[in-house]
């Protein structure tokens, strides 16, 4: 919402400075987005005549003035086509800074004739892009006056953004009843008396509605004016227009702007001679036409409401007027619509047309019911002087809705809510400079709500309004009491846990990536079928048109990105949600990873290696003993999701109905359709599905208890199908004595060669941890002999000689 | 005895002398071994008399003491020589690089989060989690947005194509739908505050279609606004590490908040950079309020017992405004070089106690 300082001085009587008045506006809620002075900005530039403009003696297109200026007369060398004797322009001296071209003037000698300042164009001035000729100004102009005041743009501009609830402010009336209320100076009083109608309206108007539509228009009020030139708008009106960015048309459509921009109350005025017959507000028909004045054609529906005559719609209620009925120079009748429209409707209107206006924010914010006649009244008076010719009487249809029932406002309550003591007296001052009346009743006040508020629905807006206008910045800050000295924990298991594997996962060497909730369908699709229910309805782009099945596929994108930019080599994380579909149960917190290339980069030690399984496992199994789980109890099995190698992933579960976390190769398949190259592979951390830490009584470890005796350790090497797991062997061996085995440890893995096709051959070292008293050789024998039964019993294995 | 002291000097001598372990060795023998030459002294002292043989016993074995003091003592000379030269044969480089590592990171999000997790926690808050998938009663609705309301409109949401009870399902466009599910599940007091992703289907320079924020919610029944100023100005002061860090509340509009508040905090422009301190310039950093009566109504509490505040802060801008991260887009590229460059340390973990690492 842009307006001008002059503007502001007809509502507001205030000598405070530009700058104060910004820096109210935004501390009481209308925030400012810039004020611009331009008169500040121009203020080297003055009023100059040409007193002569010869032809260069050198130059066709140059022409050499004789400039008389405030500081006398100068000569100064021009290329405008339009530079004459007797013209009136804007002249810069020597010295000063052309904001247009950027260039600080000096004196000069053009093709051999002194030049001394120069006479300027409105690009030269950074007005506007024109720069066809010089400005040139009216003739009443004064030699060496301010060029800004002399082209009538020496007005302050505000830029003030208005919240959703303050649409009264979106007239510059609105803004100085604020700013009144602030102590910034006196609200003038308005002049909305009654301008007596001359004639009886040849137009009336009907408000076609049921009582179930009756909201949509409750409250018309129309005027018909004779014999009007819809002259062009004078000086003062046209400058004001400018000033806040709108295009001056005629005096009949800039007169509805200002009141627009004014008062907050859109109008609109019909040609009345293109009429036919009386106005009739009413639901459009299902797939009526309608054309409006930005020349393009709407189909509507029966939600949108239409001011129409008997045959065509004529306006689209609260939005825009039509191409048919709209004022031109030609106009002799106008018949003015000054109405009260539905918030809730225009807004559907205008977003299902995607039209929008200035009338349509306003009445979408609603508007003041109560000033339809005034608004009118304004408007007539302004037309009348303008535009001359003659009123009507007003012709008036339907009634404003009731007033609001007044809200009570308890004494104490601006302190209990709004933390500081402000007095009574104060109190009853700041709302009522707002408008609001008040009343005394047992506990506080009674207040009644000024029409043109229909933000304010309760105890705490009022506290709102005294509290902003006293001054957010005079309430005391206290600081928050404390239940406890210490603070409990901020964090639950699963948050802790979550903020854990991040710092776990980091220190291992990976990066932590933040990728976007939302992915490519195309490679959604080669994570499972998704739910229909996690397609975006309106997707930024193409590229992210639904909800992630899986973080991978995001990680595995970002390493291709990765090695295009020249670093294949890389480890990536992300903590974060993934979606089975759109309950809240169907959203799960994830630990997800890729690495991609070298695991071990090549140096001068060596070669270096890439990254394969069991680094991906290794991050899996980190994690979860770092989260407390027993992890020399995971079972692994081969059953990973199908993004996976099947025969390089696995899966780690202690609970077998619950798996906990998938590693291993991606499937070459997904690479191959994510266009991303390997090696590269990944773990997924399940962290809904892991089990609560274990309920303990206080913090307190085990106690430590340790051998006096000495460790013996004995190497076994197995040949087996190449087929048994690893894990297998393990397990067996460790079966034998869980009290006596400390360790079972492989230390070697040997496949094919002299073993045969289908064999290999696993070498393990079994630590014995006596406790009671030093293993005999017999003892230790006997443990051998048991080792390699139960893992040939387990496995089929048998010990290499 | 003066042959003693001769021969004691042709020995030593000789020991200094000696190429190596095997040459001390030979003297060894030559001298004290069993036919050795001070041995076959010490043996021919059997002819003297008592009084000669204990005086030339006393010169003969400290002549035998010097010299194999004298042996011991060039033999670990040698060897020390030896050690010494094979110390040389197995020198390295030591100007070559360490073996190769990969240290992690830690995104700045999750760094931000922490940190403010760390703030709010010393003040007693709660961490609460919603889901990203909301419906819009929960979004909207239930804190004061009916539908077509232009704060409903200007929050471009991303919608999916599914209802629960009758409500669009959106992906929520702020954390403070937790503040609704919070107040419904639990019983006041609250004190919690809501990290989470946000969305928004708006990209451009400022604006990522995904981003994080967290809020903040108190409900009791004594809360009032100047608690909103002391415990924000508190946190305020305390993220961007500045004691005396200006703090400015302003006036706005939020539907559900009221009063309402935008809160500033001073910095400085200069030379194209920026410093948050004081100055002569303001940045708006969060959004805030009194809870709206009505919200708390629409989560079954009785709005004449209970009051409160609440707010929301974008968090991607204020850890750029601490860290100097220049770009918001940068955040979910995952590219490497950004993430090493404004990434944490996997060990640098917020805390009020320790302070920020050096």
């Amino acid at each position: 919402m842009k307006f001008t300082l002059n503007w502001l001085k007809e509502h507001l009587e205030t000598d405070a400075p530009a700058s104060r008045i910004a820096e109210t506006l935004t501390l009481i809620g209308l925030e400012i987005e810039s004020v611009v002075d331009r008169a500040k900005d121009l203020a080297s530039f003055t009023v100059a005549r040409v007193i002569e403009a010869k032809q260069h003696p050198d130059a066709d297109r140059l022409r050499v003035c004789r400039v008389e200026t405030a500081a006398g007369e100068v000569q100064v060398v021009c290329g405008a086509p339009n530079a004459r004797t007797g013209m009136l322009g804007v002249f810069a001296p020597s010295g000063a800074f052309i904001p247009g071209t950027g260039i600080t003037l000096k004196k000069s000698m053009i093709r051999g004739v002194e030049s001394n300042g120069m006479l300027l164009s409105e690009r030269e001035m950074k007005l506007s892009d024109e720069h066809a000729g010089i400005v040139e100004l009216p003739a009443d102009a004064k030699v060496g006056a301010p060029a800004a005041a002399a082209m009538g743009i020496d007005d302050v501009v505000f830029d003030v953004s208005i919240t959703p609830n303050r649409g009264d402010c979106l007239g510059v009336r609105g803004i100085a009843r604020d700013l009144a209320a602030a102590g910034l100076g006196r609200l003038n009083p308005l002049d909305a008396s009654p301008v007596k109608g001359v004639f009886k309206s040849p137009i009336k108007v009907h408000l076609d509605f049921t009582s179930a539509t009756a909201d949509a228009c409750p409250y018309f009020v129309g005027r018909y004016f004779r014999g009007v030139k819809n002259v062009e708008s004078p000086r003062w009106l046209k400058d004001r227009l400018l000033a806040i960015g709108l295009r001056p048309i005629s005096a009949l459509v800039d007169i509805t702007n200002l009141m627009t921009f004014g008062y907050n109350r859109p109008l609109h005025v019909f040609d009345a001679d293109k009429m036919n017959g009386d106005v009739h507000v009413r639901l459009a028909r299902p797939r009526e036409k309608f054309l409006a004045l930005n020349g393009r054609e709407y189909e509507l529906d029966s939600d949108m409401t239409v001011i129409a005559d008997n045959a065509h719609a004529e306006a689209l209620a609260g939005v825009m007027g039509g191409e048919r009925s709209g004022c031109t120079a030609t106009t002799v009748n106008v018949m003015l619509e000054s109405a009260l429209f539905d918030p809730l409707r225009t807004a559907i209107t205008g977003r299902k047309l995607a039209l929008a206006s200035d009338a349509r924010y306003r009445f979408e914010r609603g508007i003041d019911p109560a000033f339809l006649v005034d608004g009118a009244e304004i408007a007539t008076r302004l037309i009348l002087d303008i535009c001359g010719g003659q009123a009507s009487e007003l012709v008036i249809a339907g009634a404003p809705p009731p007033p609001k029932a007044p809200i009570a406002l308890r004494h104490g309550r601006v302190a209990t809510l709004g933390g500081v003591d402000v007095t009574e007296g104060e109190i009853v001052r700041i709302l009522s400079a707002l408008g609001f009346s008040l009343a005394d009743s047992a506990a506080g006040w009674t207040v009644t709500v000024p029409s043109w508020r229909n933000d304010i629905v309760c105890e705490a807006c009022l506290v709102e309004e005294v509290v902003r206008i006293y001054g957010y910045g005079k309430v005391p800050a206290v600081p928050l009491p404390r239940d406890a000295v210490l603070p409990a924990p901020a964090l639950n298991v699963a948050q802790r846990r979550r903020t854990l594997v991040r710092r776990v996962l980091a220190a291992r060497g990976l990066v932590e990536a933040v990728t976007y909730s939302f992915m490519p369908s195309a490679q959604a699709a080669l994570f499972g079928p998704q739910p229909e229910s996690l397609r975006l309805v309106n997707p930024i782009s193409a590229d992210l048109d639904v909800m992630r099945p899986s973080i991978l596929p995001n990680l595995i994108a970002a390493s291709g990105r990765n090695a295009d930019r020249g670093m294949p080599d890389g480890a990536l994380f992300e903590v974060g949600p993934q979606y089975a579909g759109d309950r809240p149960e169907d959203q799960s917190i994830v630990a997800a990873g890729v690495r991609a290339g070298r695991a071990v980069p090549r140096a001068w030690e060596g070669p270096g290696r890439d990254a394969d399984a069991y680094d991906a496992k290794g991050d899996a199994v980190t994690v979860l003993a770092a989260l407390g789980l027993s992890v020399e109890n995971l079972q692994v099995t081969m059953d990973a999701p199908a993004w996976f190698h099947p025969g390089r992933s696995g899966v780690l579960r202690l609970d077998p109905r619950k798996p906990l976390a998938y590693f291993g190769d991606v499937h070459p398949r997904v690479l191959a359709g994510m266009k991303v190259k390997g090696p590269l592979v990944a773990f997924e951390i399940l962290l809904d599905n892991l089990p609560p830490p274990r309920a303990k009584k206080g913090a307190a470890k085990p106690p430590l208890q340790l051998s006096a005796f000495q460790p013996v350790s004995r190497d076994f090497a197995f040949v087996l199908d190449a087929k048994v797991p690893a894990d297998a062997v393990v397990r067996a061996a460790r079966g034998v004595d869980r009290k006596l085995i400390a360790e079972v440890r492989i230390f070697d893995v040997f496949a094919g060669g002299s073993l045969g096709e289908g064999r290999k051959s696993i070498a393990i070292n079994v630590t014995l941890q006596p406790t009671e008293r030093t293993l005999t050789e017999a003892e230790i024998d006997a443990v051998a002999a048991k080792v390699v039964s139960a893992v040939s019993k387990a496995t089929g294995g048998e010990l290499r000689q | 005895m003066e042959n003693l002291d001769n021969l004691r000097e042709e020995i030593i001598g000789s020991v200094r002398k000696a190429a190596g372990l095997d040459a001390l060795e030979e003297i060894r023998v030559a001298e004290l071994g069993r036919k050795g030459r001070i041995t076959g002294l010490m043996k021919g002292l059997g002819g003297l008399d008592p009084e000669a043989r204990r005086a030339a016993g006393a010169a003969l074995n400290r002549l035998k003491d010097e010299v194999a003091a004298a042996l011991d003592a060039e033999k670990s000379r040698l060897a020390d020589r030896a050690l010494d030269a094979g110390l040389e044969r197995d020198r390295i480089d030591v100007s070559l690089p360490i073996r190769p590592e990969s240290e992690g990171r830690i995104h700045p999000i999750s760094q931000t989060i922490d940190e403010v997790m760390a703030i709010f926690g010393e003040m007693g808050f709660s961490v609460a989690e919603g889901p990203d998938i909301e419906d819009d009663w929960h979004n909207f609705t239930a804190l004061n947005i009916p539908p077509e309301h232009p704060a409903r409109q200007e929050m471009d949401t991303f919608y999916l194509p599914g209802e629960k009870d009758g409500h669009r399902m959106v992906l929520r466009t702020h954390t403070s739908p937790v503040q609704i599910r919070t107040m419904l599940g639990r019983k006041p007091p609250l004190r919690i505050i809501v990290p989470g992703r946000t969305y928004r289907c708006d990209y451009d320079a400022t604006h990522s279609p995904m981003f994080h924020q967290v809020e903040g919610l108190v409900i009791d029944e004594a809360t009032h606004f100047g608690h909103l100023k002391g415990c924000l100005i508190e946190f305020c002061r305390a993220y961007f590490g500045v004691d005396d860090l200006p703090v400015r509340f302003r006036a706005s509009y939020f539907p559900f908040t009221e009063p309402s508040a935008e809160v500033d905090i001073g910095c400085k422009r200069e030379g194209g950079g920026l410093s948050i301190g004081h100055g002569e310039d303001w940045l708006e950093i969060l959004g805030s309020g009194m809870v709206n009566p009505k919200v708390i109504e629409n989560c079954g509490l009785d709005p004449a017992r209970y009051q409160g505040f609440a707010f929301g802060m974008g968090l991607e801008r204020i850890s750029m405004l601490k860290y100097g991260i220049p770009d918001l887009r940068t955040y979910y590229e995952s590219d490497l070089r950004w993430l090493r460059h404004y990434g944490f340390a996997a060990l640098d973990v917020p805390s009020l106690v320790a302070g920020p690492i050096p």
